[in-house]
């Protein structure tokens, strides 16, 4: 059981603080602060999120730079709290519409109200954001959510993609429209994390999708849903061969899942049989389904380094992007990094002519050269030359001493592996009963590393 | 990462301070408290909320406490939560104050509105007043019988809190005979969850005081309990499905057909979306399975997949908690998971600590088939930028090197590193050549070719520079310079502030000495000189004892300073299996993320309730089937057996750290210690013949000495301690030490069994006679007990295991001793003291 939850802004403010049961003593907030702020073991430079001081452990996730902790003498399950506290998180963000340090400082009251019910005297009681309506009475005072930054895998929609309504992403699950009326819809979001390693020959060394299928319901009465997937989609690689025995099955077409699991709401019937997963959602944003994939798949960029010695002390490095996907899809927030080595004093850069919403960057402090470009059309390229000087001469191997390269991207209405929602649908109560249904799709970039 | 220190925090809009606003606060609560005015209430909550800032960032707003009471008649239920809330936090400073809260909430707790009847029990119960315990037993009593399941749940815990407030009074009130109830019948799963979750922490301390509770805390380990709980089980939430997993996995059920029927049941659950359920599934069936080796292995395959999803699903947090439980897997069988080695690939952009875990289990998956690309991984994040990871890639690359056959290629890569021309990557490699060359000599032509070309200018960590000085030392014949670097070395002793560094030197110089004397003849004296003037006491004493040792007789000096060495086998671990196999018992505990036991970072009390000698409670279980006898250990024994392979890598785990304490101590000021270990591990190796040596070591490890060795003596008269103590976890500990000396079937009398009403009557009889109890259990006619005994002249100890059957008179002893030449005598001791049970 957990002795006390407490949340921190970015500068060790307890926000909310409850104690359940009393036996940590006083400070433990800052105690806690300190440790994580000045963190200096194990040669790491950032806590973990899990750490004993003086008997006392402390669990912490970070939500939207906010700390979320909790403290307990006993010797518990860590990823029950830590996936507990993930949750408070998600309850919260379902009460408020917009999760931060302002909105979470607003609605103190409400969160308390929350807290009280999730937890008893350090025991969970109930995460559900459905079932906690009932116990709540206060009504959350919305903030402006125009001017926040974008929270979350999701938040990317609402920047100025005309297909969906920016504000439903923000909208609480229980405060009403100004007209009064609740509309109906519920939202489905695949949401595909990549990860890619490149050897330096282009290679591909290693590569896996994590992904997410998210819902967000906004459904009056809970009716059933049924969500289908891909007809032939597999389930686990055959055999015992290693998950990453390329071969034989990328070509066929078929998507092949490596693992999954599911929401606890969602029925399995009929998955086996036609891919389908029925399910009564609940209230509230949740996953319904997670999957791991490391089946070759398309890279959606690639990525080719050249370094060219100029002299002892100079040295040219061009960077090379290429979009390989279609034309009709849009990449955005496209930031490319690479280190340099650390004894390069001086960055000049050359962008290709006539481009536009590129900057470049050379970070002095870890020696890094950033690239960041708005919007990539699908299969385009782009070029960036960067002329280095050095401070010393140079051992001789360059591509020792920098690199890799890596990327952050993502990809709206595109999804690597190929899974899809092939259609949603509601159980009807009426002919006139037709809620708005959203199925979106997007990718992002986990860890893609180019190694030079 | 850190940022400097920001001392100064500015106090934002919304968060009032100062004594002022405190003073205003009380002046405007009690304009409110009689006005019945409307927007009362808006103007309140606004007021309240402003006490519940303050309070939450830990202004003391208790002063207004008198005044939030007499505002809080209202049926406003916002208000009133807040009420309640403030009430909750200062309640046990204020108890006088508190009593005003009294009235009130016992009066919610009889409103008709459910809800706030929910609310005010809590609060009540959340007082956390001594003195006010009285009020509570019946609000609580009638809000067990509740007809709402809202009240119920809240009654449940309100239970536990009155147990944590007054013990007494929660006993008296008889609650957790209802609360027993109220888990079998009740309809809400939540108010079962609840009702588990309070008898479990109650019996679970209570246990520890009386006979009767420690019973019913292992009644909730019943095979009816465990199969009522498993049958609702869908209907628990997510959080109780943990709870009662747990417990699950405490149960031992009486065959496999028991254990195949609840592992189809969960299965599923291993689809779980949240991580700790899966967890919790996780241990349940490596609980289960640890007696069957080929079902354990096969659920080792199933759960791969579901961990690994885990991993890369969900926040960064989460991931890290199932990666150090995949981490710990690997670690016990590591084959299974050798083809999954590219998951252990790290990412960039992840944290330090969780790419520290992927490179041990990096380290421990590598064979035969896949080094090679794990080599060649780990050489990628050798040349990393970060410099914490490239040393740690390094580590990684020469443990592989230690444990692997194939040593030739990553020999290479090592000895590339060299050639990078990194300090830190040089420092972390010249570490790690020097251990390769302790295990496998026949490396040093290579090794020393590429050595001999570093110049000592370019290293200057202390252990780098220790190992670097090793190998000249110990390869001064192949090493054209050796002479002439340490000279030079030697030249700026002055300089060479770490007292490691130069105690190594003075080894160095003389081993050099031993071979190549005349070059090197100059260098010793000034190393000698340097040396015994050295301010540090060990540098001093070893310069000395040179010295003194190459003054009396040269040759005697070569063989204590420089004998011939064997090779390092395997080097030790810096974990011993023991302790290992307890964080694999509290699997899916903060255990496996410190990779400590929990006795290590918890303190008694807080141990959880079935933490407490939870093994003995274990095998007290077991006596319900009389052939189950001792499972824990068989299970232990079979766990080894599926896992015998791992444990020859599992032992050269750590053995970077290890090995480098070994012959290069890292200096922490313990000036004997220091010394010591190097003297004698380093440069003095017992060899078979000062069998002193040997035997001294043998006892070190209780193995005591092979009877055959030395003829039986007359076995003298064994006298115990009448005044023997031990720790109950060092009982615990020594009992999974110890191999059973001595079993033996006996019998007891049948006085004796007329007077074994309750264990407690021989518990009392055998501490008559020195031998004492430290747990017992079991009901008529099984009796089970652990007795304890110590040798009167000498800290010796006994362990007895004893399981009386009263029907049959049939009494089962099992002994382990410290000494155990001497069990025989003890056994016979313990058996006379029992045969003159019921007599007395």
């Amino acid at each position: 059981m957990i002795s006390q939850f407490f949340v921190l802004s970015q500068r060790g403010d307890s926000i909310v603080f409850r104690d359940y049961r009393g036996d940590v003593p006083k400070g433990s907030a800052e105690i806690f602060f300190r440790k994580v702020k000045f963190w200096k073991e194990d040669g790491g430079e950032e806590a973990p999120p899990v750490f004993n001081v003086d008997g006392v452990n402390y669990f912490h996730v970070k939500v939207v730079g906010l700390l979320f902790v909790a403290t307990s003498r006993t010797n518990l399950s860590p990823s029950l709290v830590l996936e507990l506290l993930q949750r408070i998180a998600r309850v919260i963000k379902d009460y408020l519409g917009v999760l931060n340090e302002d909105s979470l400082r607003k609605n103190f009251v409400l969160v308390y109200e929350l807290l009280d019910e999730v937890v008893d005297f350090g025991y969970v009681q109930t995460t559900s954001t459905e079932i906690l309506k009932s116990y709540i009475f206060n009504e959350p005072i919305m903030i402006d959510a125009g001017r926040l930054p974008p929270l979350g895998p999701a938040a990317m929609f609402m920047q100025g993609s005309k297909r969906m309504p920016g504000t439903a992403i923000t909208k609480s699950v229980v405060a009403n429209e100004p007209g009064g009326r609740k509309r109906e819809e519920i939202f489905v979001d695949i949401i595909e994390k990549i990860s890619i390693t490149f050897s330096s020959s282009g290679y591909i060394l290693t590569s896996e999708i994590d992904g997410t299928i998210q819902m967000k319901s906004y459904l009056t009465g809970n009716p059933e849903i049924r969500l289908a997937l891909n007809e032939d989609l597999g389930i686990g690689r055959a055999g015992g061969r290693s998950a990453y025995d390329y071969g034989g099955s990328a070509g066929s077409g078929a998507v092949v899942l490596d693992d999954c699991n599911f929401h606890e709401s969602v029925q399995l019937d009929s998955f086996d049989v036609d891919r389908t997963l029925t399910l009564v959602p609940p209230d509230g944003e949740f996953p319904v389904m997670n999957y791991r994939i490391t089946q070759e798949f398309k890279p959606p960029f690639r990525i080719n380094t050249l370094i060219e010695e100029a002299g002892s002390l100079k040295a040219e490095v061009i960077l090379k992007i290429r979009a390989e996907f279609p034309s009709d899809i849009t990449a955005n927030t496209i930031l490319v990094q690479m280190p340099l080595p650390t004894y390069t004093s001086r960055v000049s850069f050359e962008l290709e002519p006539g481009t536009v919403g590129q900057t470049t960057d050379f970070k002095e402090s870890n020696k890094r050269l950033e690239w960041n470009l708005k919007k990539v059309v699908g299969g385009s390229d782009h070029t960036l030359r960067a002329k280095l000087t050095f401070s010393q001469e140079s051992h001789g191997n360059i591509t020792k001493e920098a690199g890799p390269v890596s990327m952050t991207f993502t990809i709206p209405m595109y999804n690597p592996s190929r899974l899809q929602v092939k259609y949603l649908q509601i159980a009807k109560k009426s002919k006139t009963y037709n809620p708005y249904r959203w199925v979106r799709y997007v990718t992002q970039a986990n860890s893609y590393v180019a190694r030079i | 990462m850190a940022p400097p220190a920001q001392t100064h925090r500015s106090p934002s809009p919304s968060q009032p301070s100062g004594k002022g606003e405190v003073s205003d606060l009380k002046m405007q609560l009690r304009q409110l408290a009689g006005s019945r005015a409307p927007g009362t209430d808006d103007a309140k909550r606004e007021l309240f909320k402003k006490v519940i800032s303050c309070m939450t960032i830990g202004i003391d707003v208790s002063s207004v406490f008198s005044e939030m009471v007499m505002c809080s008649a209202t049926s406003d239920i916002v208000l009133k939560k807040m009420c309640y809330l403030y009430v909750g936090n200062y309640a046990k400073h204020n108890p006088d104050l508190a009593l005003l809260t009294i009235n009130f909430l016992q009066r919610d707790c009889k409103d008709e509105d459910p809800m706030i009847r929910g609310l005010a029990l809590r609060s009540l119960c959340s007082l956390r007043v001594t003195n006010l315990v009285e009020y509570l037993v019946d609000p609580l009593g009638a809000g067990l019988k509740d007809s709402n399941s809202y009240v119920r749940t809240v009654a449940a815990m309100g239970v536990l809190k009155l147990y944590h407030i007054s013990e007494s009074t929660c006993m008296d009130a008889d609650f957790p005979a209802t609360l027993k109830h109220l888990m079998l019948n009740d309809r809400e799963a939540q108010v079962v969850a609840n009702c588990l979750c309070a008898l479990q922490e109650i019996w679970g301390l209570e246990a520890t005081k009386s006979e009767e509770a420690s019973t019913e805390r292992e009644s909730l380990l019943s095979k009816p309990l465990i199969y009522y709980l498993l049958n609702r089980f869908k209907e628990f939430s997510e959080w109780a499905q943990c709870a009662i997993l747990d417990l699950v996995s405490k149960y031992v059920p009486s065959d496999s057909n028991e254990i195949f029927d609840m592992m189809n049941l969960l299965e599923d659950r291993l689809q779980h979306a949240n991580g700790a359920v899966v967890l919790a599934t996780i241990k349940l069936f490596l609980q289960l399975t640890l007696s069957m080796a080929d079902i354990h292995q096969q659920v080792y395959e199933r759960i791969k997949a579901p961990l690994l999803t885990l991993v890369s699903s969900g926040g960064p947090e989460q991931s890290y908690a199932v990666l150090s439980h995949l981490h710990l897997l690997v670690m016990r069988a590591p084959y299974i998971f050798s083809a999954d080695y590219k998951h252990f690939y790290c990412q960039y952009n992840e944290p330090f600590y969780v790419k520290k875990l992927k490179l041990e289990m990096l380290t421990a998956v590598a064979n035969e088939s896949n080094t090679y690309e794990i080599v060649t991984e780990l050489c990628e994040y050798a040349a990393n930028v970060d410099i914490p990871m490239a040393r740690e890639s390094i580590r990684a690359v020469g443990k592989i090197a230690l444990q692997q056959y194939d040593v030739n290629a990553i020999v290479d890569r090592l000895l590339q590193f060299l050639e990078m021309e990194k300090d830190h990557v040089t420092a972390e490699t010249l570490v790690l050549v020097k251990d390769l060359l302790r295990k496998y000599p026949q490396w040093s032509h290579d090794c020393i070719a590429v050595v001999g070309n570093i110049s000592s200018k370019n290293v200057q960590e202390p252990k780098a520079k220790a190992a670097l000085i090793w190998m000249l030392g110990e390869y001064a014949q192949d090493m054209q310079d050796a002479p002439y670097i340490l000279e030079s070395l030697i030249e700026n002793w002055e300089e060479e502030h770490s007292a490691e560094v130069r105690l190594h030197l003075l080894t160095a110089v003389v081993k050099c000495f031993f071979r190549r004397p005349p070059e090197t003849q100059k260098a010793l004296g000034a190393a000698l000189a340097a040396g015994v003037n050295d301010f540090h006491q060990d540098v001093h004493d070893r310069a000395l004892l040179y010295y003194r040792l190459l003054q009396y007789n040269v040759s005697i000096a070569e063989r204590v300073v420089n004998p011939p060495k064997q090779a390092v086998s395997v080097f030790a671990d810096t974990q011993s299996n023991e302790i290992k196999d307890r964080i694999f018992d509290e699997f899916n505990s903060l255990s496996v993320v410190y990779q400590k036991p929990s006795y290590m970072f918890t303190d008694k009390e807080h141990r959880g309730p079935f933490a407490f000698s939870e093994e003995i409670g274990n095998l007290s279980l077991g006596e319900e089937s009389t052939d189950n006898v001792a499972p824990a250990q068989r299970i232990e024994a079979n766990d080894k057996d599926l896992l015998l392979s791992t444990s020859d890598k599992e032992e050269s785990k750590g053995s970077i750290h290890n090995s480098s304490a070994y012959s290069a101590p890292g200096y922490d000021g313990s000036l004997a210690a220091l010394s010591q270990t190097d003297l004698v591990s380093l440069d003095y190796k017992p060899t078979p013949n000062v069998p002193s040596a040997t035997f001294a070591i043998d006892d070190l490890l209780g193995l005591g000495l092979p009877a055959a060795a030395s003829p039986p003596a007359p076995p003298p008269v064994l006298k115990l301690n009448t005044k023997a103590a031990l720790e109950p976890n060092a009982f615990q500990q020594k009992w999974r030490q110890l191999p059973i000396s001595l079993s033996q079937e006996t019998s007891i009398s049948p006085e004796g069994v007329a007077t074994l009403i309750s264990p407690q009557t021989l518990i009392h009889h055998m501490q008559g006679h020195s031998i004492h109890c430290i747990a017992s259990g079991g009901q008529a006619p099984n009796f089970k007990f652990f007795f304890y005994a110590q040798k009167a002249e000498e800290p010796s100890t006994y362990l007895v295991e004893c399981v009386v059957n009263s029907s049959s008179c049939k009494v089962q002893l099992k002994v382990k001793a410290d000494d155990q030449s001497t069990s025989q005598a003890f056994s016979e001791l313990f058996q006379s003291a029992l045969s003159k049970f019921g007599f007395s």
